[in-house]
């Protein structure tokens, strides 16, 4: 086979990526995990191990621009480097949710929980698998697989949806609880953002498999169009 | 196979065949050139890309056993029908080759030749100079015209034979891997000609130099070997440059230009 070594180089990338995916993946489940028992110390190292996640995703760049100067790819090659800069600064913002995430609940000092966390962390638990399942698509370049992941993305808008009101409500009866509950809403924000961020890598795998450029159509746009008529 | 969409095309091939006695290097090409513009040929080696360039201005016919059959049309006029003169059709029809090749004259004469025995009666010194600044080699030989041409580097004696080309007013130039003899920066003085002369010149250029084509080129066709049991090469993907490169739509194309096969 010719070029071996840059298709050891792509392997090894793809590696990286999956790694990267997953320590991802592990932060946000513990973020909401750690805040859930309202553990400070776990909150802590998740919010010292996002350095981690930002040095990989800069290890991973420098690789890829290595490999763009070096190998100079070209169509599918060229449309896999390309992606893969774009896959990682997702996976990377994905990282500072949850990071954002451990940050709520070291601010919380004492305080406790507003309510029980049970559709947050569905929520994770959502966006964790949905995140998964689209670094497994990209990998394999499934884009059937690719292309339904998204569609998830509905649930996670659903659970958001009904947080977001049940936290409104919470205001309403009790002005002083607003703090307590702006912080929960900030953390169901944050897991949607990370529902949204698993569709442009599904969106990249396709582009990578097929050439194609394209928005995957989730309900996401009609999901905003109602929460603004509803106010 | 699609082809180029463009207002107007400099030349165009329908049903082209070329054969060097029974053997057809190259099978079924039918490609229109789009004018003014840079077209790349690439494809593996022994593919028929230089045949199918020099078949344009009528090259092979100093190979005793080849011909062509189809038609190779200019201005919706077959070059091969047999009242054209394949000397007419080298003055509309310059080229540029591998290696530089100027005549062992004076820069001046390199020049002036070509143009002096294609009748040109008008100033040859403006001529020369004209054809120089065209070709971008003015402002480092206008001290030397009387100089050998081969005291200058390769890269300035490409330029040369570049600017020899267009002294007889060509409508397209043929270049056949023009810089593959040339270091890098030489190689870029002759890429960043070639996007002048598109201004005036239709330029179809054949390269192995994939990055190169990316570069500098509009479209792209590539070659292949079609029919394996006669080692026939033919035209099988012919599309912007843009697509080529980024996303071909034949598997082959995409094995070649990821350098994964060739």
């Amino acid at each position: 086979m010719l070029r071996k070594t840059f298709e050891t180089e792509i392997q090894q990338l793809k590696d990286d990526v999956l790694l990267l995916g997953s320590m991802v993946e592990q932060a946000i489940l513990g973020s909401v995990e750690a805040l859930k028992k309202r553990d400070i110390k776990a909150s802590e190292k998740i919010f010292e191990e996002d350095k981690q996640i930002n040095d990989k995703r800069f290890e991973i760049e420098n690789k890829l621009m290595i490999l763009i100067a070096t190998q100079q790819p070209m169509a599918h090659d060229l449309r896999l480097l390309a992606s893969c800069m774009e896959i990682i600064s997702e996976l990377e913002r994905m990282g500072d949710y949850a990071k954002g995430i451990a940050n709520i609940n070291m601010r919380m000092g004492d305080l406790p929980l507003l309510k029980p966390l049970i559709d947050v962390p569905r929520m994770a638990q959502i966006g964790a698998d949905m995140l998964h399942r689209s670094l497994t698509a990209f990998v394999n370049e499934d884009v059937e697989a690719a292309r339904s992941i998204p569609i998830q993305d509905d649930e996670v808008d659903a659970l958001y949806n009904q947080v977001y009101h049940e936290l409104m409500m919470y205001i309403i009866q009790d002005p002083k609880s607003i703090e307590r509950a702006n912080w929960l809403l900030w953390v169901a924000h944050n897991l949607e953002r990370v529902a949204d961020r698993v569709t442009n890598i599904c969106e990249r795998t396709v582009f990578i498999a097929t050439g194609e450029m394209k928005e995957i159509k989730s309900t996401d746009d009609e999901f905003w169009k109602q929460q603004h008529q509803e106010k | 196979m699609k082809n180029i969409q463009s207002t107007e095309y400099a030349i165009e091939t329908k049903s082209l065949f070329i054969f060097y006695g029974s053997f057809a290097a190259v099978s079924e090409v039918n490609i229109k050139i789009a004018k003014q513009k840079i077209t790349a040929i690439i494809g593996p080696s022994g593919c028929g890309k230089s045949t199918l360039l020099r078949s344009f201005n009528r090259m092979n016919d100093f190979v005793p056993t080849s011909y062509v059959t189809g038609e190779i049309l200019l201005h919706g006029q077959n070059l091969y029908s047999t009242d054209i003169d394949p000397v007419e059709v080298r003055r509309k029809i310059g080229m540029v080759f591998q290696k530089p090749n100027p005549f062992p004259k004076s820069i001046y004469e390199n020049i002036a030749w070509g143009a002096r025995i294609n009748g040109f009666k008008g100033n040859m010194d403006e001529l020369v100079e004209q054809s120089l600044r065209s070709a971008a080699l003015w402002d480092e030989v206008k001290d030397k015209l009387k100089q050998s041409a081969y005291e200058l580097s390769g890269g300035q004696q490409q330029r040369l034979c570049i600017a020899r080309t267009i002294a007889i007013q060509p409508e397209i130039i043929l270049m056949d891997e023009p810089a593959s003899a040339l270091d890098p920066i030489s190689t870029l003085r002759i890429e960043e000609l070639m996007q002048e002369l598109k201004k005036k010149y239709t330029i179809i250029i054949v390269t192995h130099n994939m990055q190169q084509a990316a570069r500098v080129s509009e479209y792209t066709a590539m070659m292949m070997i079609s029919r394996e049991g006669q080692r026939s090469g033919t035209v099988i993907e012919f599309d912007d440059t843009k697509k080529i490169f980024t996303n071909p739509k034949d598997k082959r194309t995409e094995d070649y230009v990821t350098g994964r096969f060739g």
